[in-house]
């Protein structure tokens, strides 16, 4: 069975064979172990920084945080870990994922019906969505901004005997608005991965999705692994799904 | 590093709502007013530093000054500066300052620092740090504009000078001021030592020659608690990096304590929206979906959408 796999370029290596993604008929498969354990590194990563990073950022408001780390002093110890941690995993991620991530002409297109996909006004998703969808990818590369922005200003106030002190405030600037622009979107994405677009949490937990999921959200995508066209099997789906018409009722 | 029981509390860092004890009763602000013109750089005030404070000595090297080490540090608050000065005709002189915390009456490093109570401002005037609320990320290094709040990287806290904060509470002068024999150095009330250094910075325009003559106590920060009397009031730089207008960058102030509520406001927006969103439009669910029973409101007539 064709699967993501070909869609983008992913050698099994040693984490993939200590887990397994089984699956089952009606099914595709979207993430395999080695995908998926980065992505949980990174999002276990993302709130322990997150946490701890917000603890310092607005102490008044959110000094119930760093009790959570082990008082102010620990938190500020470990945030940077916890950063460079996000960081680092988050790259391998971005490795990864760069083939898919590449933006592409239907991107665009996709971004000029933006509207119509907040408000639902299509039942699926315009034809030409592919693995991932424009809005996916912005984020994405926004998060690989943000990286870079949290590294470069992180290391200058990790480092401020090395840098000066203008620096230090410039970069505690920078820092700041990219956890505020990541915190926002982070919104969206686990919105949209859970209540948003129910079936899409398993992506990333048992690496699998249904038929259905992918020639809703991703019918390029689906073309691709299956061969189908998307709109064909809904249309099939459907007829299999009505129930035949009632008999004549006779009085 | 202090004593909470006789100096009350006007300005605590990062410290959500009032300040219990503010205004409760009076105290004069303190000062205290170095002469620059006077000192001999015996590095009495050092000693008496490290002595007060009950500091261990830091190893130091000589590298061709008569300073004792190249700037203050975590166990070493004041320091002597020699700057050596020379004169456009090739004639040479020695601005000694006396370096230390100058107890900013809008302290820099008050305002750039995030944990609660880590630094207090007290009525009369003092900064000072309280390490055990002190969580060593090094913002007020940042904020300061005279480069004195110094890192321990053992303890992970920072430390700089007190004005002898636990000594003024018990009505003695600083420990400095005590020790300096050449009487360069004096303590009292705010409005007392501008007095004092005003008339001597006057005499030594009229009487000494030095035109430029006068008192270094920059309003860009709303003043210090401590002041100099310079021969040259004009270039304060000369005196090893005084800067003339003392700023605290937009980060500390601005940023902190502007845009940085507005900004989380802001974000938690997205929060909302995907809340708002679900409510009102739903979620995107898998085709073909089970069939509908009931829009309300029903869609817009056709031709009309969009
Ligand atoms: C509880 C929190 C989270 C949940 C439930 C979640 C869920 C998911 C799911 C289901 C996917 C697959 C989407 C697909 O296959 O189309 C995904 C992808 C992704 N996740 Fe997460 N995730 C969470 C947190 C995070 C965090 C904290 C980050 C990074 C800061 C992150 C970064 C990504 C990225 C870049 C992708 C690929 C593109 C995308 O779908 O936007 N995730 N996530
Ligand atoms: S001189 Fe620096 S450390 Fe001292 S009160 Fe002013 S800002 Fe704070
Ligand atoms: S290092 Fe300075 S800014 Fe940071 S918590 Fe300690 S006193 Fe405050």
């Amino acid at each position: 069975m064709a699967t993501s796999a070909d869609r983008f370029v992913h050698r099994s290596n040693p984490i993939d064979r200590m887990g397994r993604t089984v699956v089952y008929t009606g099914e595709l498969l979207r993430h395999p172990v080695y995908t998926r354990f980065l992505h949980w590194m990174v999002g276990i990563f993302f709130f322990l920084a997150l946490l701890s990073g917000f603890g310092i950022y607005l102490p008044w408001i959110f000094r119930f945080f760093t009790p959570l780390f082990g008082g102010g002093a620990t938190t500020r110890f470990l945030h940077p870990w916890f950063g460079l941690a996000f960081v680092f995993f988050f790259a391998l991620q971005a490795i990864n994922w760069l083939q898919v991530m590449r933006w592409t002409p239907d991107d665009s297109r996709w971004m000029k019906h933006i509207k119509q996909y907040v408000t639902r006004s299509d039942s699926v998703e315009s034809p030409e969505t592919g693995f991932f969808n424009a809005g996916q990818k912005m984020q994405f590369w926004e998060i690989v901004g943000g990286c870079v922005a949290y590294v470069i200003t992180g290391v200058i106030m990790w480092l401020p005997e090395i840098f000066g002190r203008i620096l230090v405030a410039i970069s505690y600037v920078v820092h700041d608005i990219s956890a505020l622009v990541m915190l926002f979107g982070i919104f969206f994405h686990v919105y949209l991965s859970t209540f948003g677009e129910p079936g899409t949490i398993q992506a990333m937990t048992r690496g699998t999705v249904s038929e259905g999921w992918a020639w809703t959200h991703h019918p390029s995508w689906y073309k691709a692994v299956t061969g189908r066209d998307p709109a064909e099997a809904l249309e099939e789906a459907k007829r299999r799904n009505t129930p035949p018409p009632l008999p004549p009722r006779t009085l | 590093m202090s004593d909470r029981g006789t100096l009350r509390i006007q300005q605590i860092s990062a410290h959500p709502g009032p300040v219990a004890g503010e205004g409760v009763q009076r105290q004069d602000k303190v000062c205290k007013l170095i002469d620059t013109t006077t000192c001999i750089g015996c590095k009495a005030c050092e000693v008496a530093c490290v002595e007060w404070n009950d500091m261990p000595f830091q190893t130091t090297y000589f590298d061709n000054t008569y300073q004792t080490m190249p700037d203050t540090d975590w166990n070493y608050w004041n320091l002597i500066k020699f700057n050596e000065d020379q004169h456009d005709n090739g004639s040479f002189a020695w601005l000694m300052r006396k370096h230390q915390c100058m107890h900013c009456e809008d302290p820099g490093c008050l305002r750039a620092c995030p944990a609660d109570g880590a630094i207090v401002q007290y009525s009369n005037g003092i900064v000072d740090f309280q390490q055990e609320h002190c969580i060593g990320c090094q913002f007020c290094v940042s904020g300061c504009p005279f480069n004195i709040p110094k890192f321990n990287p053992n303890t992970k806290k920072v430390y700089k000078c007190t004005l002898c904060s636990d000594r003024v509470g018990a009505g003695l002068e600083p420990a400095c001021i005590k020790a300096c024999p050449t009487g360069c150095l004096h303590f009292g009330t705010k409005d007392d030592m501008k007095f004092l250094a005003e008339n001597r910075a006057s005499q030594l325009r009229e009487v000494s020659g030095f035109q430029n003559a006068g008192v270094y106590d920059p309003d860009t920060i709303g003043g210090t608690h401590v002041i100099y009397v310079l021969h040259d009031a004009t270039k304060p730089e000369r005196y090893g990096n005084l800067p003339a207008k003392p700023r605290i960058p937009l980060s500390f102030t601005v940023w902190k304590d502007i845009f940085k509520p507005i900004g989380l406001f802001g974000a938690m927006l997205g929060f909302v929206g995907v809340v708002m969103h679900y409510v009102f439009e739903g979620p995107r669910r898998e085709q073909p979906a089970p069939p509908v029973v009931r829009i309300d409101p029903p869609p817009p007539p056709a031709g009309k959408e969009n």
